[in-house]
């Protein structure tokens, strides 16, 4: 236990000094480096963490947060419904950061990391199909997982779960 | 139009001759066969009649913009515009297309399940290749919205159905961080779930084994791994009570201890497999067609395999020494002694002899760790994520209420976010959940190494024969319900 008071207590000294990184609020999550940018300052981000060392895009995700807007951010960030997630990780000093960026229902585009790390092609494709997050500049976002002519983005919360009917033997339904 | 004619229509894209189509089909596409040259460019459409995927497949080089040619051949490799260009995948005269499109799966032996690759070929020669993905989709990161985290095991554990017990144990981790009780897992539970994924590990390989001799015609190595997998599998049902999709590592524990007898079935296993081990030596490793087949096929540079985000025995392969096990440790792997077996080429046969060697290593921490296992409980002493045991629930109304609490509402997860991440069979297996802080997952986003890593086929396919291309399919060991989950 005595482990998780001090990470709290680290975080919230964290919090009251407000560290930044290339500008960026950062916080800290169990343990774990994030970094919160807005869409703007998202790829300027990458581009210096990549400088840094960061050679590897490990994973990148969205997440819609309708049913959670209240989520706890740092101070100076507006809360968005979608979040862009980025895993990046350096192999040489074997650390890991992560970067949320917050993008807005009403424009949900935000840049591409393609030209940074080609292994995102397939992870931003499938964060446009599941949630409609446009990648501007991606060469090929196009649907991953779904077919072609699929309506909607089935990972977005207002998206409905699909029931099927279970039918008993002999029941009159 | 009719089944008959949808299948005559795919014989006739393989083979790229139209005037073998019916008349039905000519006077449908309004065609007339006088005026028709065997240009696949331009009557494209006819041939995939039926088949047709819409933007997801691979265009023909007259459909195709010049951005996504570039992508295709030239970005992943790093080159610049003026290089890429240069690699001469415009034919000289645009009129004469040498090259055909052809499909290869989703039903195809050596696709290892559903996975789709469109491949243009120049001759025997693979130009360009995309896979198309998501024939096996389900929606199991939205199921996992709506399942407890109690639950969660039985969903992520479908997944990369290769190495269940793996999916289940990044799930209870990351579940574990978000309730602050990682640092509280009986040490018992721990060597447990090290000894589990060790063994998962080598029956993930032994199927890995399998597969790739059958894929590259030697069909006895087929089955031969999958008896040896069998005895693995054989093991992980005396424990879990089933062969696949365990759910028996569980936040918080396992969900039950290891029955008696268990050493026997281990050593059982550490006693057969060796001699087997040397016999694939001889079968394989040093046998020259084995050889032959794949040194200097599908090979991937340092900087590619990580550019292109790969992990696992396909990054090791190139020489990079990185293992999670090793560099960013969980559990008590730095306890353990092992060595992180890497190659020097970047090819198949680098990828199988890492493999094949990771296969002893694995049994290597399988010795230690059975020396080391503790005795003790197997799951946390917390109310608040452990059913009471059994017994008590006969006897006490208060453990009957619990008992049914957790498992109909569950327990409640601070809010959060958070990542974990473990050296799986075939690379980083990583679980993002975000909490709400209900009794499910707000969020749960599996990070798979299949995922990223099937990327890196259209780069190793590149230039290389047809024939090739089964026995890069298969050192990648992409599983597909991994893939698409």
């Amino acid at each position: 236990m005595s482990d998780n008071q001090t990470t709290a207590e680290a975080s919230e000294a964290a919090e009251d000094a407000t560290p930044m990184i290339h500008g960026c609020p950062v916080t800290d999550s169990l343990g774990q480096e994030v970094i919160h940018a807005t869409v703007g300052q998202y790829l300027d981000v990458v581009k210096a963490l990549d400088d840094e060392g960061y050679t590897m895009c490990v994973d990148l995700c969205g997440v819609d947060y309708l049913d959670f807007m209240g989520r706890s951010l740092p101070d100076g960030i507006a809360a968005e419904r979608f979040e862009v997630v980025v895993n990046l990780l350096d192999l040489s000093n074997r650390r890991r950061t992560r970067i949320r960026v917050q993008v807005p229902a009403a424009a949900p585009v935000v840049a591409s990391l393609f030209d940074l790390y080609p292994g995102t092609e397939a992870m931003e494709r499938e964060c446009f199909d599941m949630f409609g997050i446009e990648f501007a500049e991606h060469p090929d976002l196009t649907r991953i997982l779904m077919p072609e002519d699929w309506d909607g983005h089935p990972l977005r919360k207002d998206y409905e779960v699909g029931r099927i009917p279970v039918q008993f033997k002999g029941a009159n339904a | 139009m009719s089944v008959t004619d949808d299948s005559q229509a795919g014989t006739n894209s393989d083979e790229l001759t139209p005037t073998t189509l019916t008349g039905a089909e000519v006077a449908a596409a309004g065609i007339d066969l006088a005026v028709n040259t065997p240009d696949p460019g331009t009557n494209y459409h006819l041939f995939v009649a039926g088949t047709d995927e819409g933007a997801q497949t691979l265009k023909p080089r007259s459909q195709t913009t010049a951005r996504e040619l570039m992508r295709e051949v030239g970005s992943v490799l790093r080159m610049s515009e003026a290089e890429a260009a240069n690699l001469g995948d415009l034919p000289e005269d645009p009129e004469e297309d040498q090259t055909m499109i052809i499909n290869m799966g989703p039903q195809h032996p050596s696709t290892h399940g559903v996975l789709r690759l469109m491949l243009e070929l120049q001759g025997e020669t693979v130009l360009r290749c995309k896979p198309i993905i998501g024939y096996l989709h389900t929606g199991m990161e939205k199921t996992g919205e709506q399942l407890t985290y109690m639950q969660g095991g039985t969903n992520v554990t479908r997944m990369d159905y290769l190495s269940p017990l793996n999916n289940e144990l990044v799930f209870a981790m990351a579940t574990e961080k978000l309730l602050g009780i990682d640092g509280d897992i009986p040490e018992r539970a721990i060597w447990i779930r090290m000894l589990l994924s060790e063994l998962n590990r080598m029956s993930s390989h032994l199927l890995f084994m399998a597969t790739n001799g059958m894929d590259l015609g030697a069909v006895s190595m087929m089955i031969y791994g999958w008896r040896e997998r069998e005895e693995v599998l054989r093991f992980f049902q005396e424990v879990t009570g089933l062969r696949m999709n365990h759910n028996y590592i569980r936040p918080g524990g396992l969900a039950a201890d290891l029955p008696t007898g268990w050493r026997d079935g281990v050593l059982r296993i550490l006693d057969l497999l060796p001699p087997r081990l040397d016999e694939y030596d001889t079968l394989m490793t040093g046998q020259p067609i084995w050889r032959e087949r794949l040194q200097g096929v599908g090979v991937i540079t340092p900087s590619e395999a990580l550019a292109l985000g790969a992990t696992g025995p396909i990054l090791r392969s190139t020489g990079v020494e990185w293992d999670l096990r090793r560099d960013q440790p969980y559990m008590h792997y730095d306890d353990l002694d092992f060595d992180v077996v890497v190659g020097s080429y970047g090819d198949a046969f680098d990828r199988y002899a890492i493999r094949l060697a990771e296969i002893r290593e694995s049994m290597d921490l399988v010795r230690q760790i059975v020396e080391r296992i503790p005795q003790g409980d197997y799951r946390i002493q917390n109310k608040k994520v452990t059913p009471p045991p059994r017994a008590r629930i006969d006897e006490s109304m208060e453990a009957l209420i619990h008992h049914f609490k957790i498992f109909t509402e569950g327990f409640k997860v601070p809010e959060g976010e958070v990542y974990a991440a473990l050296e799986s069979p075939r690379g980083e297996l990583g679980c993002y959940i975000a909490s709400d802080g209900g009794p499910n997952p707000y969020r749960i986003h599996m990070r798979d190494s299949s995922f990223v890593n099937i990327q890196c086929l259209p780069h190793m396919m590149r230039g290389g024969l047809v024939a090739d291309a089964v026995a890069i399919i298969s050192s990648v060991d992409p599983v597909l319900g991994g893939v698409d989950r």
